[in-house]
């Protein structure tokens, strides 16, 4: 028992140059970044307008950017295992041994899910749905701070194992025996579950904040069959983490009394099960997809309507398929062990059910194609990540289907087979749908549009790419290719993995093109600035306000009469039955307070989480109590609130008249 | 354009025929009726979702903003009748590859015997660190990463764990099963043809994983007899100590055989009561695997 328990100089892979690479210019970036925000004396703004900010809108964004570098890492490992598997064919090995390789891929897997599609979808509600409720901000603004900053504690975990220690050699899901302290005793599947642990407290926590948001906050008028789309599927969605996430926190804190304190939950010997760990897991991970995918959903139903200048067709049908996919997605579970010698009946059985989720999607694909028809379809960024997305997602569908057959699954179950199905959903599904969000939204959030060409580049290369990295491997897993190879002998596989590699160099390509868009946009913002607030003529409540909007949202709440209410008044100004911008009479509005309490709660659990990965005791119960007092001060403040005089909203209002053009 | 449709088709065609392995060319019933069931349900479902992807392009095509013959109705967003079809589409499809998926189910569950005036041998797999151990226990020999097999005889597996899930996979025979200790998963197949065919864990395992694969060996009755014979007389005798060597965590382990099993050896590899104060199956501790 020392006083820095397992952590020792042994434990930074100094041998590695690969890993010591990667930390040496990570670190460098970030020491350049820092010094140049201190320099440059940006540390005072960014700590009192982002870090210590509680407005939904700032917090969405620092999602959606945190999510956004995540993606470069969980897209370096990707890159790497693609190449691996080119190169590592006969006899070669490549130039992964197994020990690295296995943590590529558990990181990858693990990065993607958790801080990449997470944080983007939970950033793009944190954005949107406020707005497109009409008030003024989510319903615990400081606790939503809280949950970001408990996210980026978990990503701060999992990526300092990079350079302390290692990672999770068991994939991205941990299932034991495996992942026990007899076959895995090293510190990584300890990072893996402490970083979940406390991401996953935020992301509960989102989901109470989010579930309250909708169910009590909307703006006078918004019943519930007036709310947007978008707000519908992230109702859904908060109401699966709500009530899913529970189930991953339970679960992994049995595996980590396993681990620390010889409890036998899923060990191989004194009683333990194994089986009962992969029911839990896929209870959660199930209903996970469709935390990230209903999201998305909604954001392609958005932009169809919009981008249609139409409303959304078959709305109820849309409201239905999206509460039944909810419903559904508890009842699937199964499917993802059909291999594990369940009866003929329990087997059937979930194989229909996973196919009965196939008819809402169905559903909600022919409305989406109902609602272009007879529509005016204007094909901007946003509509091609969607179209793009219909045309890809439904072969997606249809290999999910395949796998739904028990006597399929049996057969390509654990292939790389099931690999491109699951990426064919996810990535035309969840990462599409994001960045048509992030195209769709960027304006709104920055005041400028982003750059057209560049970002139709981007989305090329992503179609693409995705179609030539993964139609291959349908084929290699056909071919009996299992998934997390480290090397193989099969020679006839590699011409498709060399395929599949130049399909990830062709999203190599896109994402530079996202990054050089950025670049591009920023550069020519005046060229593309918003100036009216509605720049796409929207239809939803977001684009009546100033575009980036106030702290406070809106002036005065507005009144919602029916569906798609901006829309429907901006005909009735055309019309003339109505005035462009009523006379308000503007009244002072209280915005909640900035507080450090996030950041501060979350660097303790940092420095606990860090602690109980090494086995330092005291410094873990340091961190504990560090959260503990910073959450107690936090509830012992006296003023939460600040107002906005009258006079400094009229003043803004009056400004950002919102223009309306026919 | 048409020539070069056909081209491609060939190609595609020619590549998939080129597969000498896979879920794609059974080699025994099993692997046959599921590839049925694959191409079935492909079917079905192409049907649908072909006409979906060319009506997407076509109505964003038509209904671009720019084409002025289109018509423009924004009053367009219900209707009744589209909205039945639009749910009973999908619905008729789920009912027909439901169907499907339930036949399939029984059909071929895969602790069900196959059907045949053949009798049927038995087989017990056991996957270790990193390596497949397959115990006769009729015949009383036993084999490691390599499967010898009679060809056109039902074949009945037990399969269980040494410690970590593995899965059983010959992809050419029958779909995989997980192994896990402490329980027992069965299996049932059998091969048409005397060829050798591939298998593998198809469940990573750690890090000995990517060599976890075995050649299945189908042979007439005539020659597997010999096998017999010939693997009864030389190597060594598996008991529960040279189990306990065998269990050790070891990587692309040269395929060998025994010439005799220990009576019970596989029940005594799956039952917990032994795992605990044992040496048998807990023949290594967490430092030994840590060693690599």
């Amino acid at each position: 028992m020392t006083l820095l328990g397992k952590l020792d100089w042994s434990s930074i892979p100094f041998d590695q140059p690969i890993i010591m690479g990667t930390v040496g210019s990570v670190i460098v970036v970030i020491v350049s970044v820092l010094s140049w925000v201190t320099l440059k004396g940006y540390l005072p703004y960014l700590w009192r307008e982002w870090i210590t900010s509680v407005d939904h809108k700032r917090i969405g964004v620092m999602y959606i950017a945190l999510a956004l570098v995540m993606l470069l890492r969980g897209f370096a490992d990707g890159i790497m295992m693609r190449t691996q598997q080119a190169v590592a064919a006969g006899g070669a090995q490549g130039y992964l041994p197994p020990e690295h390789f296995d943590q590529i891929f558990s990181a990858h897997g693990t990065i993607m899910i958790f801080f990449v599609a997470m944080p983007l979808v939970i950033g793009l509600m944190n954005f949107a749905v406020p707005l497109q409720l009409g008030v003024r901000d989510v319903a615990f603004p400081t606790m939503n701070s809280i949950s970001f900053w408990l996210t980026a504690s978990g990503v701060l975990l999992t990526n300092v194992s990079l350079a302390v220690g290692e990672f999770a050699k068991t994939g991205w899901f941990a299932y034991p025996p495996l992942s026990e302290l007899q076959f895995s005793p090293g510190v990584g599947v300890d990072y893996y579950l402490w970083s979940l642990q406390i991401s996953g407290i935020g992301t509960l926590l989102s989901g109470v904040n989010f579930v309250t948001t909708i169910l009590k906050m909307r703006a006078p008028g918004m019943s519930y069959m007036r709310m947007p789309v978008f707000c519908w599927t992230a109702l859904a969605s908060n109401l699966l983490i709500v009530a899913a996430f529970p189930v991953l926190t339970a679960l992994f804190a049995m595996l980590l009394l396993d681990r620390y304190l010889g409890f036998h939950f899923f060990t191989v010997d004194a009683g333990g099960n194994a089986m009962m760990y992969v029911n839990l897991f896929w209870v959660w991970g199930h209903p996970e997809v469709y935390i990230l995918v209903l999201p998305a959903f909604g954001i392609f139903s958005e932009v169809t309507a919009t981008f249609s200048g139409k409303s959304l067709f078959g709305y109820r049908s849309m409201v239905l398929a999206t509460m039944a996919i909810c419903v559904l997605s508890y009842t699937v579970w199964l499917h993802h062990f059909f291999t594990m010698g369940a009866s003929a009946s329990v087997n059937a059985f979930f194989g229909i059910t996973s196919m009965i989720i196939g008819v809402p999607t169905g559903v909600k694909v022919f409305n989406w194609l109902f609602t272009m028809y007879g529509g005016r379809v204007r094909f901007t960024v946003p509509v091609l990540w969607t179209i793009g997305f219909m045309v890809s997602f439904v072969f997606g569908g249809l290999t999910g289907v395949l796998l739904a057959l028990p006597a399929v699954d049996w057969q390509v179950h654990n292939s790389v087979f099931l690999v491109a199905h699951f990426h064919h959903v996810i990535i035309p599904g969840v990462l599409f749908g994001c960045m048509a969000g992030y195209n769709y939204w960027f304006p709104k959030a920055f005041g400028f549009r982003l750059d057209e060409r560049w970002g139709k580049a981007a989305f090329w290369c992503w179609f693409l790419g995705f179609h030539l990295a993964f139609m291959p491997l349908y084929m290699t897993g056909l071919m009996g290719m299992p998934r997390r190879l480290q090397h193989y002998d099969v020679l006839s596989w590699q011409p498709w993995l060399l395929v599949a590699e130049v399909g990830a160099l062709v999203i190599l390509t896109g994402i530079i093109c996202q990054i050089v868009q950025i670049v591009v946009s920023i550069r020519h913002r005046e060229q593309l600035r918003d100036t009216t607030g509605d720049p796409w003529n929207g239809r939803t409540l977001e684009w009546s306000t100033a575009s980036p909007p106030p702290a406070w949202n809106f002036a005065v709440l507005p009144r919602v009469d029916e569906l798609d209410a901006f829309w429907a008044h901006k005909q009735r100004v055309l019309a003339k039955q109505e005035l462009p911008v009523r006379q308000h009479a503007y009244q002072p509005i209280e915005v909640p307070k900035n507080s450090p309490v996030g950041f501060v709660t979350a660097f303790f659990a940092v420095v606990s989480g860090f602690a109980l990965i090494w086995h330092i005791w005291w410094m873990a119960g340091f961190g504990v109590l560090g959260a503990a007092v910073t959450l107690l001060a936090f509830m012992f403040r006296t003023k939460d609130e600040v107002e906005i005089p009258a006079d400094e909203v009229g003043l803004f209002d009056r400004a950002h008249p919102v223009e309306v053009s026919p | 354009m048409r020539n070069g449709l056909l081209a491609l088709f060939l190609i595609g065609t020619s590549m998939l025929g080129g597969c000498t392995e896979g879920v794609l060319d059974p080699k025994g019933p099993i692997a046959f009726a599921e590839r049925q069931i694959l191409i079935n349900a492909t079917g079905i479902m192409l049907a649908i979702v072909i006409p979906v992807v060319v009506a997407t392009l076509g109505v964003a095509f038509w209904f671009r903003a720019s084409n002025e013959r289109a018509r423009y109705r924004p009053d367009f967003v219900y209707s009744g009748r589209l909205e039945m079809l639009v749910w009973s589409i999908p619905l008729m499809t789920v009912l027909l590859t439901g169907t499907v998926a339930w036949i399939g189910a029984y059909d071929l569950d895969p602790p069900k015997p196959i059907a045949s005036s053949t009798k049927s041998i038995k087989i017990q797999a056991i996957s270790l660190d990193w390596k497949w151990l397959f115990i006769y226990p009729e015949l009383g020999v036993a084999s490691v990463n390599h499967l010898t097999i009679p060809v056109g005889t039902p074949v009945s597996f037990e399969l269980t764990s040494s410690g970590v899930m593995n899965s059983f996979f010959v992809p050419q025979l029958a779909g995989q099963i997980y192994t896990m200790a402490g329980m027992v998963t069965r299996l049932n197949l059998r091969a048409d043809y005397a060829e050798t065919y591939r298998g593998l864990s198809a469940n990573f395992s750690g890090e000995g994983f990517a060599d976890m694969h075995f050649n299945v060996d189908v042979m007439p009755p005539e020659r597997f007899a010999q096998w017999i014979a010939s693997t009864r007389s030389v190597g060594p005798a598996l008991d529960s100590k040279t189990y306990a060597d065998l269990a050790r965590p070891s990587t692309a382990v040269t395929p060998f055989t025994f010439q005799s099993v220990a009576p019970n050896l596989f029940d005594s590899i799956r039952t917990s009561s032994m795992q605990s104060d044992d040496a048998l199956c807990r023949s290594y501790s967490t430092s030994m695997r840590a060693e690599k």
